[in-house]
């Protein structure tokens, strides 16, 4: 019997030739990721307890993503143990304030197809663009993968997901994942793979791809995955890094389902307050107003979303009466979007720069909402005060319906604001 | 703790860590985060739940934020398990690591609020005590259950670190 991509991966982690869906395994870790909020003030009490240190300095990777800059001394306090704790055990990759975690695993290619990554959030499926399986856990799992350098897995059954043609001009992955999410629910994707592939994907580059991974934490699912192909060889290559594509599924694999998309029909799509599933066209709420437009987080401000959000800003002001922030997933997207001149287009419209980070995204950094204020964001979740009060209201988008609606003061087909071919 | 009995507290489907506990109490340790668990959708909940309490959810219970305190703050307030249709992955994990007994029930829907139920975790069986009505729910595979009766990751550990010792 054939196996996907994620039995293959975990089957290698757990020295066996293969494995079936369902079955409990313990697995070697390759790489694991904790940041400033879930990691080492939770994990470093757990280490002392037991007596225990870091097994592997070498295969950690600490950010500090969640509280930079530091918004008061508690904040402050979290930012010292963290940098505490990676000089205590020689933890030499180590980022503070240079960008989201799952941006930087990325970028700074430390995640290579046919790892094993476990991570201490649950947007780590992000890094299963590059053909990893990225698995998002709790600090006390960490814990345990920090101090044994394994885990306990059920094998988990895969949903191929297979998107057809290309995406239309103004039309991202943004739209095209939350079209998906609004179709199958925040829990069609319960405990499985969402394994992506078909013509659209192979047209997308890394940047992209990355928005499909990261919001399968929104379908419940355990993680999705992007086999590597020509594009992730050439994307880690500029990164100085020589790997072969792959691993794939087998022929003969056996999918619990296959979800079909075609990626030409799909249009700019919003999701309304309070759940990321309640998916419309954003032709269908257009005439929505509001006060707040946010461009952020490892979903929506990674280099590519800034370009976008240029494209419609570009000779156009934010609209009297709307805040547009930017808080760039990660330096080196600001550095890029400085010299290419997105920066300047940013600046020029009226957006106010955030420093990189997940700021206002879980309602803990810079550009919180107060109690009435209506957002459109292009992060990934809007439960009920997540951004800040209980009270506010959160619409999610692209960048490009996010920059749409800062210009025109209310949410509108971004559509109407760029030049589309007939 | 292989039979646990409770007062039972309902909610609905996709109730989520953000809901459960809100991003901006993170900062806080625990005891201070427990004051704050459900106050978005059952304000003043955390004074509400005795010691034992038990919660019945629908589907998807968890969803969200990998934050390990939406399970801490629970038994800090004294919730003893979660009976849910169906668990988001990471939030049943931290159930398992931090001693809290999560329960995989399909048909948990049907319980109401202020019954109390009888979990037995090693048959997978629910029963309604005010009305008799037994549910099926998924046991615990045994690699599993062995982690949530040390009391979690933690003990789990402690124990296989004893026994190499010996
Ligand atoms: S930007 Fe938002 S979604 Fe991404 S890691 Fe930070 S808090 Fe999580």
């Amino acid at each position: 019997m054939g196996q996907t991509v994620a039995q293959k991966i975990i089957a290698r982690a757990a020295h066996r030739d293969t494995v079936e869906p369902d079955e409990v395994l313990w697995v070697d870790v390759d790489i694991a990721m904790i940041h400033d909020s879930g990691g080492p003030r939770r994990i470093w009490p757990m280490l002392t307890e037991l007596g225990v240190r870091v097994l592997d300095p070498d295969r950690l990777v600490m950010v500090s993503d969640h509280y930079v800059p530091a918004q008061d001394v508690g904040a402050a306090e979290i930012l010292q143990t963290t940098r505490a704790f990676a000089k205590e055990f020689g933890v030499t990759r180590f980022h503070e304030a240079q960008g989201i975690a799952h941006t930087l695993m990325v970028e700074k290619a430390y995640l290579r197809p046919g790892m094993l990554y476990v991570g201490g959030d649950s947007h780590t499926c992000t890094g299963g663009v590059l053909g990893c399986l990225a698995l998002g856990m709790g600090s006390t799992d960490l814990f345990g993968v920090v101090a044994t350098g394994r885990t306990w897995l059920r094998v988990p059954h895969t949903i191929r997901v297979e998107i057809d043609g290309a995406l239309a001009v103004g039309v991202t992955a943004k739209d095209l994942i939350l079209t998906i999410i609004g179709d199958h629910g925040m829990s069609g994707g319960l405990y499985r793979v969402l394994e992506f592939g078909g013509p659209a994907i192979a047209g997308m580059g890394i940047q992209e791809r990355s928005v499909l991974t990261n919001m399968c934490a929104e379908i419940g699912a355990k993680t999705g995955i992007i086999p590597a192909d020509d594009v992730t060889v050439s994307y880690l290559a500029e990164r100085g890094v020589d790997v072969e594509p792959g691993p794939v599924s087998d022929q003969d694999a056996t999918y619990a389902e296959t979800w079909r998309y075609d990626a030409t029909a799909v249009e700019p799509v919003i999701a309304r307050p309070h759940r990321h599933d309640d998916v419309v066209p954003a032709s269908e709420i257009s005439g929505v107003p509001v006060g707040r437009a946010y461009i952020g987080a490892c979903t929506g401000a990674k280099h590519s979303d800034l370009v976008m959000a240029a494209e419609v800003l570009r000779g156009r002001s934010v609209a009297p009466g709307v805040l547009l922030q930017v808080a760039p997933a990660s330096r080196g997207a600001w550095e890029q979007a400085i010299g290419d001149g997105t920066a300047a287009t940013l600046m020029e419209a009226g957006a106010h720069i955030l420093s990189t980070g997940c700021g206002a995204c879980p309602g803990i950094g810079s550009g919180v909402l107060g109690p009435g204020e209506v957002c459109i964001s292009t992060t990934s979740r809007n439960a009920r005060g997540r951004m800040g009060s209980p009270d506010s209201q959160v619409y999610l988008g692209s960048a490009y319906s996010v920059a749409a609606a800062a210009v025109a003061g209310e949410i509108v087909d971004p559509r109407m604001l760029m030049v589309v071919p007939a | 703790m292989t039979i646990i009995e409770g007062r039972v507290w309902k909610f609905g489907d996709d109730v989520d860590t953000d809901v459960i506990v809100p991003g901006r109490y993170l900062i806080g340790d625990v005891p201070e985060i427990a004051r704050h668990v459900m106050e978005g959708i059952r304000p003043g909940f955390a004074d509400l739940v005795e010691p034992g309490d038990i919660i019945v959810a629908g589907s998807n219970f968890g969803t969200g934020s990998s934050r390990d305190v939406a399970v801490k703050a629970m038994l800090a307030i004294g919730i003893r398990a979660i009976v849910a249709e169906s668990f988001a992955r990471i939030y049943f994990r931290n159930c398992i690591n931090s001693g809290l007994a999560p329960v995989e029930c399909p048909g948990a829907s049907v319980i109401e609020e202020g019954q109390r139920v009888r979990i037995d975790l090693l048959d997978g069986k629910v029963t309604v005590v005010d009305t008799g009505v037994v549910l099926e729910a998924v046991p615990l595979p045994k690699e599993i259950a062995s982690i949530l009766d040390a009391g979690g990751l933690v003990g789990f550990m402690r124990r296989e670190i004893e026994a190499d010792h010996r």
